[in-house]
């Protein structure tokens, strides 16, 4: 059969596809972000961005109570959004099969922490699977789905960067067409109220005891055999990482990642000398595995942060690393800088936090492309916690402290805004605050990857719909003091911040400008003119990357300028000029 | 190149320099032999002009698609910098395809630290005892010179396809495969550039 190279996402994507799921929605995180793109392909599936991650897992639970097969998709701190409708999802049980994708983030590549999802698999007593590449991460949708069906629950599945965005081949199979479930009142079932919810507890508990049995005789788990002297339990990655490392090691493989086959541990410990678990972050595995009185080594060789690799598998378990760094001696002499990402030439977030950072204000801070603001030489960023918390701990900071008067800005992006900044918003104007507000509108998601939302007209299947008007909002949420700014008017923008954070009640700013990797219009570009420039420094403090000294002289490269003209506003000596003007 | 064996490839560079395009028509290549592949990739807030690696690893079995430090047979970059940063990941002996291209990183921009000098020289000392063979080439100015200043990785993944024994063929129709039609011309000078210059070095 001819196989196709797909990452995890995309295989994702597929095995909904082909296990004839009818509706998919998601509110993009990496890493998970590929998974829905990729359904949105499929004419056969109904597929949206909701505006948040509780959204996204109500509408899909509505879906599946109405009787279709859904897949919701989420990244690991996405889990923590939809955990409210997730727990009592448990107690309801599903009409239509429901996945729950919840794709980690361990090492933090993108992300602002590293929390093991497979906790919110045990804490809502639903069954998560967990593939080792792209090939099981398709086949597993299908399964997910069968036992969603079969014991009347939520499914999750969960996947990790080095699995969503690993490729690796996959066999393409046909969609299966599932007809939509009759949808059937059911109010002892589906209203949880307390008296009805006591019954489904029970339900409940009587699942996962179901559920552990089918994951004994599962073929998603299963023993190894080969050499009795070490055996390792993993599963996903680490996996992989195992048979890189110990080829000849017996292994117990888990596609069922809770609840956990007790008979199969205990017959897989009983048959090798020496017992193994690996597992990235949280000893999950491990502390089940002790509970049931087995002795294994886990954490007491393997990191609690951080990523597992194949090589640290042989360095923990058989004392040698696989591979040792390449020497490279004359690296010592001289040190190598940080390449950090950055916000982009033209970005229109440059202006607003070299302003702040002028301004000497407190920046409560928010998740996006604009939290590269923290980042030196911009440096315009207090706090950065979650999606949405810009505006609520921005009110907080003003609360907690009255020096912070007048001084608090809450720094949120468009996307983020329609995820949670509005319940935040009606909180300040409620309870009374003070700060300002600056919604950073660059019109789309943009650090994912340019995703719609609710703002931008346009849903993820590309058809137009209804844009939300945030200033609109603003206002009806109470704020009276509203106004739009354009950020590459630096004049303006700090003229309207300095008026509005002495404003003394709460306003809002809507700094409005396109993505510059969007706006592909005709551009100016600029240059240096050399007899004006005295080389002090003061462009260079936007930390834009077409920007630099070339041979001790301050350069524009023209490949990478896209004509914002921030940086003439910060010269004292204009001697930044647009290309083909004067004697340049 | 033994059927049995996994070869390592490691791509480097800074994001949005193309480095995904580059991998993926290696790995047409590859497919085309019939051999398992596996490739990791970083999406998200590295991309915005950070330090980006992706990982190749292909033969007849593949288990993890991630190399190790001190595992990568090959190594491509298309920053002089990003290649002396992840040189400790390359195998002793191992193979180097470098773009003597240099683009500051921000924290040089902004003075707060310094560029080193000497990237090349460095590498070149290097030659024979922990770099098997070093390919050095301004890729950036041999994509300029193809049409496409696109191209510079497409130019390196000639240079390394040869390395690698690829054949001709295979390589042209996975250019055709993965390059949009309207760039195809141009990449396929950039990628003949990189194979005739690995013939000629």
């Amino acid at each position: 059969m001819k196989k196709t190279l797909m990452t995890g996402n995309e295989a994702i994507a597929r095995g909904a596809y082909e296990a004839g799921v009818h509706f998919a929605a998601a509110y993009p995180g990496t890493p998970s972000t590929e998974i829905l793109e990729n359904i949105a392909l499929y004419d056969e599936i109904d597929a949206q961005w909701s505006s948040n991650e509780k959204v996204a897992l109500e509408v899909g639970i509505g879906a599946s109570l109405a009787g279709s097969r859904v897949l919701v998709a989420m990244k690991h701190v996405g889990v923590n959004v939809a955990a409210d409708p997730l727990m009592t999802f448990s107690y309801t049980g599903v009409n239509g099969g429901l996945v729950l994708v919840a794709a980690d983030d361990p090492g933090m590549h993108s992300s602002q922490n590293e929390q093991d999802s497979r906790h919110y698999a045990r804490l809502a007593k639903a069954p998560m699977l967990e593939p080792s590449d792209s090939s099981e991460a398709k086949e597993m949708v299908g399964i997910a789905l069968a036992i969603s069906e079969e014991f009347d629950t939520p499914v999750m599945l969960k996947s990790s960067t080095r699995i969503s965005h690993a490729q690796s081949l996959v066999a393409l199979g046909e969609r299966r067409e599932v007809p939509v479930k009759p949808y059937t009142k059911d109010a002892k079932k589906y209203v949880m109220i307390p008296a009805y919810g006591r019954l489904r507890h029970v339900v409940v508990e009587e699942r996962m005891s179901k559920l552990c049995a089918y994951a004994e005789q599962s073929p998603l788990n299963r023993i190894e055999w080969r050499d009795r002297k070490v055996g390792v339990i993993a599963a996903g990655i680490c996996y992989q990482y195992v048979r890189e490392a110990l080829p000849q090691a017996s292994v117990l493989k888990f596609g069922i990642c809770y609840p956990l086959p007790e008979k199969l541990i205990a017959e897989f410990a009983a048959g090798v000398d020496e017992l193994y678990v690996v597992e990235e972050l949280d000893p999950f595995m491990e502390e089940q595995i002790c509970a049931m009185g087995i002795k294994v080594k886990g954490k007491e060789l393997f990191p609690l942060v951080g990523e597992v690799s194949s090589s640290m598998v042989a360095e923990k378990i058989l004392g040698r690393p696989l591979f040792t760094p390449l020497p490279v001696p004359a690296r010592d002499e001289q040190p190598i800088p940080l390449r950090p990402p950055v916000l982009c030439p033209g970005c229109a977030h440059r202006g607003v936090f070299y302003t702040l950072k002028k301004l000497k204000l407190v920046v409560s801070g928010d998740i996006g492309c604009y939290t590269l603001g923290s980042l030196a030489p911009l440096e315009g960023m207090d706090t950065c916690i979650c999606m949405g918390a810009s505006i609520s701990a921005g009110l907080g900071l003003e609360k907690g402290n009255r020096d912070l008067l007048g001084k608090v800005v809450s720094v949120i992006g468009d996307s983020t805004f329609f995820h949670s900044g509005l319940t935040g918003l009606a909180d300040v104007v409620y309870n009374r605050g003070s700060i300002l507000t600056l919604v950073l509108d660059n019109r789309i998601t943009a650090m994912t990857g340019h995703q719609h939302h609710p703002g931008t007209g346009s849903t993820l299947k590309g058809d137009p719909t209804a844009a939300l008007d945030i200033a609109t909002i603003c206002r009806a949420l109470g704020v009276k003091r509203v106004k739009e700014v354009d950020p590459y008017d630096l004049a303006a923008l700090e003229a309207a911040i300095r008026e509005e954070t002495a404003a003394g009640e709460p306003s809002v700013l809507v700094v409005k400008r396109m993505c510059a990797l969007m706006d592909k219009g005709p551009k100016d570009i600029y240059t240096i003119d050399k007899d004006r420039c005295i080389e002090c420094g003061l462009c260079m403090k936007l930390g834009c990357p077409a920007i630099s000294k070339v041979d001790g002289q301050t350069n524009v490269d023209a490949s990478l300028c896209v004509g914002c003209a921030v940086c003439l506003q910060v010269c004292k000596k204009e001697a930044i000029v647009k290309v083909g003007d004067g004697n340049v | 190149m033994s059927e049995h064996k996994v070869t390592s490839v490691l791509m480097v560079g800074v994001g949005g320099q193309g480095i995904i395009l580059a991998s993926k028509i290696l790995a047409q290549v590859v497919l085309k032999q019939g051999l398992e592949l596996k490739i990791s990739e970083i999406h998200g807030m590295a991309q915005r002009g950070g330090s980006v690696v992706t990982h190749l690893r292909f033969g007849a079995e593949v288990h993890t698609p991630l190399i190790d430090t001190g595992q990568a047979d090959y190594m491509i970059a298309s920053e002089k910098l990003e290649a002396w940063r992840w040189l400790p990941m390359l195998r002793r002996g191992g193979t180097v395809v470098v773009s003597t291209q240099e683009i500051k990183p921000v924290p040089v921009i902004i003075g707060a630290q310094k560029y080193p000098d000497g990237i090349m020289g460095n590498m070149e000392a290097m030659v024979g005892e922990e770099i098997g063979y070093l390919y050095a080439l301004n890729a950036l100015e041999v994509a300029r010179a193809c049409g496409q200043p696109r191209a510079a990785n497409v130019v390196l993944s000639g240079v390394l396809s040869r390395c690698l024994g690829f054949s001709p063929q295979h390589c042209d129709e996975a250019l055709q495969e993965v390059v949009p039609s309207r760039f195809l011309e141009e990449n396929r000078k950039a990628f003949a550039a990189g194979f005739d210059y690995f013939v000629k070095n």
